[in-house]
């Protein structure tokens, strides 16, 4: 597509999108002023470099096109280029609210590929990462989509409870977002005595922060306003759409991937799914904020329960050995560097395994050959996913209610272009 | 559930199903890519299974001669909570699946994806357009044979 007929053929084509699909809203009586907007890809409340194109009349939202793909990093091929160990930083990089997750979801699928059983202390560990992340995701979801209606206190009261949490993650990790922190068949290091007093200091006060927060919103007229009845999607819609995660349960439908296909050590935590019935952006933000509740009783179990033992389980041929054994032993240095010049060597098969983050679900489906590198890794992004419904929640809508409803469903970018 | 849906599928598509596997708990079907909108309308619709959400669906180059690549559906059933995966084959040369869209409209996105990254055709998809890469883009960029660093010159630059 090189002659500018065919560019502008192009551009007809998404003109054409625009003007005869998705338009079945009628407006009766309205004046002829319909007219195309671009909104992004730099645009403080796109959450990142989403771009859409969206056809309104007057002030009403008739149809919408998202264009993604402008922070395409061509992920997918990368996997298919590392082994599955160089493979773990860049998906810090996907959902970058929460990168521990992205870390526990992709070990959990080469572990399932490879047949690696981990020992308990390093499921308790990532099962506190998990639920760390999702509050620390949940809080930056809430704080800017209060910020996108007005509400600017929100958001700093939600950021200094996310710092808190930002620094047991320093701590621990080694570094605030990037983490990298497991390793396949356990974790990179141990959780501290440390990181458990900050972590019960953090869980006594948070139940009354959120408390706090919540009560600058929850009876603010302009907030429900801006909110109550706006982006309506039912259950039906929701899951014809593919939605999952707290879109999904702010419909009514309570699929969990911790509670519908338990990983970890999710059986024997007691926690609810949180549903709630209407589908609008202020179900989706009353989901967010009851599952912070529910995560902190979920860490408070874990760290009760929390077993001694080993962080990283045995099994030479797939786990990297301790850093001070290959300095000093011969069969650990030869196992180092087979495993770093070659990479683990999963059985011929394919797998698909997901976790719940905070976006949704989140899978990895690899495809091995029996070599080191994965012979095809797909990302299975919910913000991606979470998106496809943009056009259907705004339609009808005011233009600046569609930072209300992109806030409420809490796409990353990192995510949804991969 | 297993045996319930294999004997349900077999019955129903004497033969469309062509191959069973079970890896680790992942039960795969592969089947004829003509009557994929059937199989997939008949699990979503049968009472019993209710397989009604699309969780993912992609596309995987295989690098051979023949059924060059295959297409990859993933379908969980909120009921009975299980999950199932569907596959294609399809040939380079006739490089067409039917759309899941009316099925499944989250297909959506995920068959623009895979059009994008492999060159395979949708047949009755509502808007098959590039998702990622620019439309004036030639390649396809997860095919085995585009190399890792690209192609240059592949992607023009805004003329100053």
């Amino acid at each position: 597509m090189n002659t500018p007929q065919e560019h502008s053929q192009y551009k007809s084509k998404i003109l054409e999108t625009l003007l005869t699909k998705a338009t079945d809203v009628i407006i009766e009586d309205t004046l002829e002023n319909g007219m195309v907007l671009n909104m992004g890809p730099q645009h403080p409340a796109t959450h990142g470099v989403l771009r859409l194109l969206i056809h309104i009349d007057g002030e009403t939202v008739i149809g919408c096109v998202p264009e993604l793909g402008y922070l395409h990093r061509g992920y997918e091929k990368i996997a298919e280029n590392s082994t599955y160990h160089e493979f773990i930083p860049h998906t810090d990089r996907l959902d970058y609210l929460a990168p521990l997750s992205n870390n526990t979801a992709f070990a959990l699928a080469v572990e399932k590929l490879a047949g690696i059983e981990i020992p308990k202390r390093a499921k308790y560990i990532r099962m506190i990462i998990s639920e760390m992340a999702r509050i620390a995701s949940h809080l930056v979801a809430i704080g800017t989509m209060a910020m996108d209606v007005g509400a600017l206190t929100v958001l700093l009261w939600a950021f200094r409870e996310r710092e808190k949490l930002q620094d047991i993650m320093d701590l621990l990790t080694g570094a605030r977002f990037t983490t990298s922190y497991t390793r396949i068949g356990g974790v990179a290091s141990d959780w501290t005595p440390q990181c458990t007093a900050m972590l019960k200091d953090f869980l006594e006060h948070f139940d009354e922060n959120l408390d706090e927060i919540e009560r600058l919103l929850n009876t603010n007229r302009i907030f429900l306003e801006r909110t109550e009845g706006i982006g309506v999607i039912s259950k039906e819609q929701a899951i014809a759409m593919g939605l999952t995660g707290p879109n999904l349960r702010a419909t009514g439908v309570d699929y969990d991937v911790r509670r519908a296909f338990p990983y970890l050590d999710y059986e024997n935590i007691d926690f609810n799914v949180i549903t709630y019935t209407e589908g609008d952006s202020l179900a989706r933000y009353w989901v967010r904020c009851d599952e912070m509740r529910e995560s902190a009783k979920i860490l408070r179990q874990c760290l009760e329960k929390m077993p001694e033992g080993e962080i990283l389980a045995h099994d030479p041929k797939n786990v990297l050995p301790k850093k001070f054994d290959v300095y000093t032993k011969m069969e650990e240095l030869i196992h180092d560097f087979m495993l770093v010049n070659f990479g683990l060597n999963p059985p011929v098969g394919e797998i698909y395994s997901s976790v719940e983050n905070p976006k949704g679900e989140l899978g990895f489906y690899i495809v091995s050959d029996g070599t080191g590198h994965p012979w095809r890794l797909k990302i299975r992004s919910p913000s991606f996913v979470n998106l496809q419904s943009l056009p259907l929640l705004i339609k009808g809508h005011m233009v600046s209610d569609i930072v209300a409803v992109i806030g409420s469903i809490d796409p990353v970018m990192g995510e949804a272009d991969k | 559930m297993k045996e319930k849906i294999e004997s349900k599928l077999r019955e129903k598509f004497p033969n469309a199903i062509l191959e069973v596997n079970d890896f680790r708990g992942d039960l795969t079907f592969l089947v004829d890519k003509n009557s994929i909108v059937e199989i997939c309308k008949f699990l979503r619709d049968d009472e019993e299974l209710s397989f009604d959400l699309l969780v993912d669906l992609c596309g995987v180059d295989r690098a051979k001669r023949k059924d060059r690549f295959e297409v990859v559906y993933h379908i969980v059933s909120l009921k009975n909570r299980y999950r199932v995966r569907l596959k294609v084959r399809v040939d380079e040369k006739d490089c067409v699946v039917d759309s899941v869209t009316s099925v499944y409209p989250t297909a959506n996105w995920h068959e623009r994806e895979t059009y994008d990254m492999f060159g395979i055709t949708f047949r009755n998809h509502p808007d098959l357009r590039r998702m990622y890469m620019p439309e004036e883009f030639e390649y396809y960029p997860l095919r085995k044979d585009f190399p890792l660093m690209g192609i240059p010159g592949s992607l023009q630059l805004p003329k100053r």
